[in-house]
């Protein structure tokens, strides 16, 4: 039998199971067609229906094909039978943390250990909350995170569950939350869409990790919006390691929102997955913000890494730095764009950007774009991109002190890609982190 | 230990070595003298083995070993160390680790123990001290933001630790005030014994007034022009190298 056409699939299972939705379910069967959650999700729908999946002929996908995801079809799993030992070697050693697993993109309350360390933090399952405070859900919702491609569509549309993390003012989380995303090898052609919202307080602080693995070699689609909300003098930083199997494909949009004098900082660490795009945008929406964006993918076969990122400068003194490793092998490519938008109010913004990537075969390839619209005058602007091969008068070096060629080539690797986790303070996630890429560089 | 036979050496076509013969034995200092672009620093890192260079005729006979049939890293656990006219900056990696590394692939080389970190650091202080090496530039990246001065003390430094048997000095001396001028010497003259061997390869006599020097070759245009004992240093000071060629063109 011929594959459906994927579009059509995925609006026959929106039809199939809206109905069944948790947080619209109980509230239809009262007699009213629709709650405001699930007009969300209709006009998602519709705008997923109207828009499809994007093609390379959008601007913003030009390098990106994701034709081999449209060759399955997704289906979501739920009740996925996971243990704790299965999911043990995902978790960071030496490092105290909440942890929240979502298996498939379903919140597992079984796996999950969750420590409210003070009063009005709140770590939860979305569907949970949704059931219980739709409000507090309402208020966030896909406010941010808008619906300009059909991926971002298609999880508003299908947005059943997922973390959702609020700090009160004032507040400072001390262990880090980790959201540990599993897909389970319960079948094949699992669709997981986890829909995380993140709501930190004026002067609050937290660390978030979202991890992401897979348990089988299956393909999987993995499909993620972040909504992130940091309040006055806030800050936040979040670490996303993407370490599916290299037959997963893998599609994020993490959207945030800085109040004046927050501190965005973000860590994106790309390593599993056949097809990874990666949409990372703050809005630096008020005086004296900061947006710290790092990121290191490391890819070998035929991976394809894409790292979109847009940082608005709306308003005035406020700064960011963005810095983004790759190092590609094999027939892997990888493409950068990072936009900077510097609004016409946004005087005396510093806005610093880098992209730099290794090439360790002739094979791999790598499109790089930064893209600066700056609209106000006074204001510090630069970026530049250096794509090359390993510094062979380095390599001479390490060499002429006795240390064989293939681990000379390890030595400037590993120093090369780990460079961007130098300013992570926490240890045990520095280390962590250093022995993924040195993992995956064996 | 080393003999160099006939060597031919050239760079993208243009020969720069034009037939260099030399030998030098254990406990034996030699001095490589030559003005800019005689082919000083091509003898030097040929001997290490950097790519770029095609040997068109000659040898080098290492220990009985055809040296150019062997990869840098093999020359290094042999025992030939070249300190760099221009030190490498490795961003990432720490002095400390990568001192560590190398000395204990050389020693597995040798059929000897590996360090572990606690004998190491002990060992290292040990030569840390002979050539006044702070802590500071032992936990930083590799010549990363060292000073001209600091890197060549960190050369030295390297060739204490790693203890190679045939040592080339590769214009060490270039970038040096008096004072670490010194230092640097007093480094290889405390290297220096009757099992190994040095070349010093440099365009001044400033740096044989420290490092005394058993011969000295006088090396111009691809050629080794003139050779002697220490004294011949000393001339080459007083008269310039005009003097050499000159003398050189007489006799030819």
């Amino acid at each position: 039998m011929e594959k459906t056409k994927s579009k059509d699939w995925y609006l026959s299972s929106f039809k199939a199971i809206q109905e069944s939705l948790n947080g619209s379910a109980s509230l239809t069967t009262n007699g009213k067609s629709a709650t405001p959650f699930h007009d969300i999700r209709k006009q998602a729908i519709a705008r997923f229906e109207k828009i499809d999946f994007p093609t390379t002929k959008n601007e913003d996908w030009k390098y990106t094909n994701i034709a081999p995801i449209l060759n399955y079809n997704f289906t979501p799993v739920a009740g996925a039978e996971v243990s704790a030992a299965d999911i043990e070697k995902f978790l960071i050693p030496n490092l105290k943390t909440s942890l929240i697993v979502l298996l498939n993109g379903n919140f597992s309350p079984k796996l999950s250990k969750i420590h409210l360390e003070s009063n009005g933090v709140r770590i939860e399952s979305f569907r949970n909350l949704l059931r219980i405070e739709p409000d507090f859900i309402l208020e966030h919702f896909a406010k941010y995170a808008q619906l300009e491609n059909g991926f971002v569509a298609f999880n508003t549309a299908f947005a059943d569950d997922g973390a959702v993390i609020y700090v009160p003012d004032n507040t400072i989380i001390d262990n880090c939350i980790h959201i540990l995303n599993v897909i389970t090898a319960e079948a094949e052609n699992i669709l997981s869409q986890p829909r995380n919202l993140i709501v930190a307080g004026r002067n609050s602080k937290i660390k978030i990790i979202e991890g992401y693995h897979s348990i089988s070699e299956n393909v999987s689609l993995t499909n993620v919006v972040n909504e992130i909300i940091i309040g006055e003098s806030a800050e936040v930083e979040l670490y996303r390691i993407q370490n599916e199997n290299l037959n997963s494909f893998h599609i994020n949009r993490t959207q945030a929102e800085q109040k004046k004098g927050s501190v965005f900082t973000h860590y994106s660490v790309s390593l599993g997955g056949r097809i990874m795009r990666n949409d990372t945008n703050t809005v630096l929406d008020d005086e004296n913000c900061t947006a710290n964006l790092y990121g290191l993918y490391l890819t070998e076969d035929s991976q394809h890494i894409d790292n979109h990122t847009l940082i608005d400068h709306a308003k005035p003194h406020c700064q960011s730095n963005e810095l983004y490793k790759g190092v590609l092998n094999d027939n892997s490519r990888g493409v950068f764009n990072g936009k900077v938008f510097v609004r016409k109010d946004a005087q005396k913004t510093n806005a610093y950007q880098s992209n730099k990537a290794i090439l360790l075969s002739n094979e791999a390839l790598v499109d790089t774009k930064p893209q600066l619209e700056i609209y106000a005058d006074d204001v510090k602007c630069s970026h530049g991109a250096a794509i090359g091969q390993l510094d062979e008068d380095a390599l001479f070096y390490l060499r002429t002190r006795g240390i064989g060629k293939e681990e000379a080539r390890t030595v400037l690797i590993r120093a090369f890609a780990n460079d961007i986790f130098e300013t992570i303070e926490n240890e045990a996630l520095h280390d962590y982190l250093n022995n993924l890429v040195f993992a995956k560089l064996k | 230990m080393l003999k160099i036979k006939d060597l031919f050496v050239s760079v993208e076509e243009k020969e720069i070595l034009k037939g260099i013969n030399l030998e030098v034995n254990t406990g034996e200092v030699h001095a490589i003298m030559g003005p800019n672009g005689s082919g000083k620093s091509t003898l030097a890192n040929v001997i290490a083995g950097r790519d770029g260079y095609d040997i068109t005729k000659g040898e080098i006979i290492y220990e009985g070993h055809n040296l150019l049939e062997m990869d840098p890293e093999e020359r290094a656990r042999e025992g030939v160390f070249l300190a760099f006219q221009y030190p490498v900056e490795i961003p990432g990696v720490s002095n400390a680790v990568f001192l560590k590394t190398a000395l204990n692939e050389i020693r597995k080389h040798r059929g000897e123990e590996e360090l572990d970190a606690v004998q190491f650091l002990k060992y290292m202080k040990e030569k840390m001290k002979l050539v006044g090496i702070p802590d500071s530039l032992i936990n930083r990246p590799v010549n990363q933001g060292f000073s001209g001065g600091e890197k060549k003390r960190n050369e030295i430094f390297q060739l204490q630790v790693l203890q190679p048997r045939l040592a080339v000095l590769d214009e060490t001396d270039s970038g040096l005030d008096i004072d670490a001028l010194k230092i640097v010497s007093n480094g290889v003259n405390s290297f220096r014994d009757k099992n190994n061997a040095v070349i010093v390869v440099t365009h001044y006599q400033r740096l044989l007034n420290y490092i005394i020097p058993d011969f000295v070759h006088v090396l111009v245009d691809g050629r080794i022009v003139k050779s002697g004992g220490k004294g011949l240093a000393l001339e080459l000071e007083e008269k310039g190298y005009d003097w050499v060629t000159n003398n050189e063109a007489v006799t030819a």
